[in-house]
């Protein structure tokens, strides 16, 4: 990648608070369903954090009471020390579908946020088309999603989440449907994005080495109902590279975070 | 490398070429299948010794068609009138019944059966019923278009509507969408294909329901003029009444079509 060029300004990453925060959904059938269990979390302002856990723990329910998307049960949570009650401004979300509008051009669904919001298409034009270049996405503005690779469409749904400017960027599993030559390129890439942007980031993923890769801070859920088992702040110098994969203190992160899984019942020897 | 070029070239040449007669081939498919029926017609009942009094050639017909044009042009307005404001009426309340059933549960539940009971009765049945209620003029008719019309447009837009994806209605929230935007912005244009559907079957259905209604009690229509063509034995003006209300239903149906060309983004057809 290259040297990244800033975006514009960098922005305002703003801080999260989740206090013991308690999900429980109510089935069909009349029963309860204990999701999350009790989290706390705090990630300051320009962090980006990783969240591994198996497979419905709820990493998807946390982001979504984080996006202001389904109320929490007991608890809050804080973005800038607002309570979230319903989407904040301040957010951008990239889901694990690009979730394209098939009828729009790349750059008509990039403004999407900007019309919803109300804001004048003209004044965020330019940062669409910069964000657009830092992908490597210069000159596809008008095609449509239907013309465009898998990852040509997830890094258009990274730049719709990032031309609003925001403070939190929330990834659920963004790469999960890639395959994975690309998904490494992305992960380098995404790594470039944040540090020019400056957003706080919370980042979902199945992937431990994706996870250690990324982030500042790794947290490890358990099993459902999810609790955070693990908080370990990654000090690899930035940005990261390949090599930095082969890095003594990497592994040593990941067997940590796979020992984790282990002792959980989740990974077995 | 110039070879490669060449065959480049060469390449692009031939597929233009391709695409030509292919587009060609595609627009003379309906008319060379329509001929080719019209001559063994044509050919086949004077071959077959059939008077023209139990079957017409397809000659005569046009022929009447093109003798009695005005006398066609008057009646074939007012079906087509009749059609119009029936099936106007039918995609207003059809999408509007849609959008209730789509946005309450209660409302599904209450009116689903008895939408479906609607459907069930034959509407033939109806007419004499109509004319009672109704009279004579135009109101039976369009009563009857809009009726057979209603049905499909409400299933094919709560269809339409059903189908987006809960993650695409998360996403527009996330951005602070109101319920008010969520729909202009992926509620209706991912619904409108197949809302344009359920309006195309009901256009042509809206012709047959003012055709029935002018078959039971008219003084002006297609439907009128083909009855008294059949009364007085004049097969071939049957014939061309019914050609023309044929004609009614293709054309209305294109403008639809047309109209769905400019609204409806076209999906690549997984075929
Ligand atoms: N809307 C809902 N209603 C009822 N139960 C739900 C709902 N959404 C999620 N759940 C349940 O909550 C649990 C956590 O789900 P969630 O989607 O958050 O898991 P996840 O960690 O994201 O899993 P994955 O890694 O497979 O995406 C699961 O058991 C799931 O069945
Ligand atoms: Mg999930």
């Amino acid at each position: 990648m290259k040297e990244p060029a800033p975006v514009t300004a960098r922005l305002h990453g703003v801080s999260v608070a989740i206090e013991n925060v308690t999900k429980t959904y109510e089935l069909r059938d009349g029963g309860d369903l204990l999701a999350l269990d009790r989290v706390d979390l705090t990630i300051a302002p320009g962090e980006f954090v990783s969240i591994v856990g198996p497979s419905g723990c709820g990493k998807s329910t946390l982001l979504s009471l984080v996006a202001g998307l389904v109320p929490v049960s007991t608890g809050k949570i804080l973005i800038d020390g607002e309570e979230v009650r319903r989407p904040h401004a301040k957010v951008g979300v990239v889901f694990q579908t690009d979730l394209l509008l098939y009828w729009r051009s790349v750059m008509d669904n990039i403004m999407l946020p900007i019309e919803i919001k109300g804001w004048r298409r003209r004044d965020y034009l330019p940062r669409a088309a910069r964000l657009l270049e830092q992908v490597g996405l210069a000159g596809f503005e008008s095609k449509y999603p239907s013309e465009l690779s898998g990852g040509m469409r997830q890094r258009t749904a990274i730049c719709r989440a990032l031309v609003q400017e925001p403070g939190l960027l929330l990834m659920d599993e963004p790469f999960g449907a890639l395959d994975a030559l690309t998904r490494e390129q992305m992960i380098i890439d995404l790594q470039a994005m944040w540090l020019s942007v400056g957003s706080t980031v919370l980042f979902i993923t199945h992937s431990i080495e994706e996870a250690v890769f990324l982030a500042d801070r790794v947290l490890v859920m358990s099993p459902r109902p999810g609790r955070i088992d693990l908080d370990r702040t990654i000090e690899i110098p930035r940005p990261r590279s390949w090599r930095s994969r082969t890095d003594a203190k990497f592994i040593e992160y990941m067997s940590e975070i796979r020992g984790i899984f282990e002792t959980r019942g989740v990974l077995k020897a | 490398m110039t070879a490669a070029g060449g065959q480049g070239v060469d390449d692009k040449q031939s597929r233009r070429k391709r695409n030509l007669v292919r587009a060609i081939t595609e627009t003379a498919a309906a008319p060379v299948l329509a001929l080719i029926i019209l001559a063994v017609w044509q050919v086949g009942v004077p071959l077959a010794g059939i008077s023209d009094f139990i079957l017409p050639t397809p000659w005569q017909i046009l022929r009447r068609i093109v003798v009695d044009h005005r006398l066609m042009a008057t009646h074939a307005g007012v079906t087509l009138l009749e059609t119009l404001a029936g099936f106007a009426l039918a995609a207003v309340t059809g999408v509007g019944t849609a959008l209730m059933i789509f946005y309450s549960r209660l409302f599904e539940r209450a009116i689903y059966p008895l939408l479906v009971a609607l459907q069930t009765i034959p509407k033939v049945a109806l007419a004499p019923l109509l004319v009672l209620y109704l009279g004579y003029g135009f109101a039976p008719k369009l009563f009857l278009a809009f009726l057979l019309a209603f049905f499909p447009i409400v299933i094919a837009t709560v269809v339409g509507l059903n189908g987006l994806d809960k993650a695409m209605v998360n996403l527009v929230r996330s951005m602070g969408a109101s319920e008010w935007q969520t729909f202009f912005k992926v509620r209706l244009p991912s619904a409108l294909p197949s809302l344009f559907g359920g309006l195309k079957v009901g256009i042509s259905l809206a012709v047959i329901g003012a055709v029935i209604g002018e078959y039971v009690a008219a003084e002006r229509g297609l439907g009128y003029l083909q009855l008294q063509a059949s009364s007085q034995f004049d097969t071939t003006l049957s014939f061309a009444a019914m050609i023309v209300i044929a004609a009614l239903g293709v054309v209305t149906f294109w403008s639809l079509e047309a109209l769905e060309k400019r609204a409806v983004f076209e999906r690549e057809a997984a075929r």
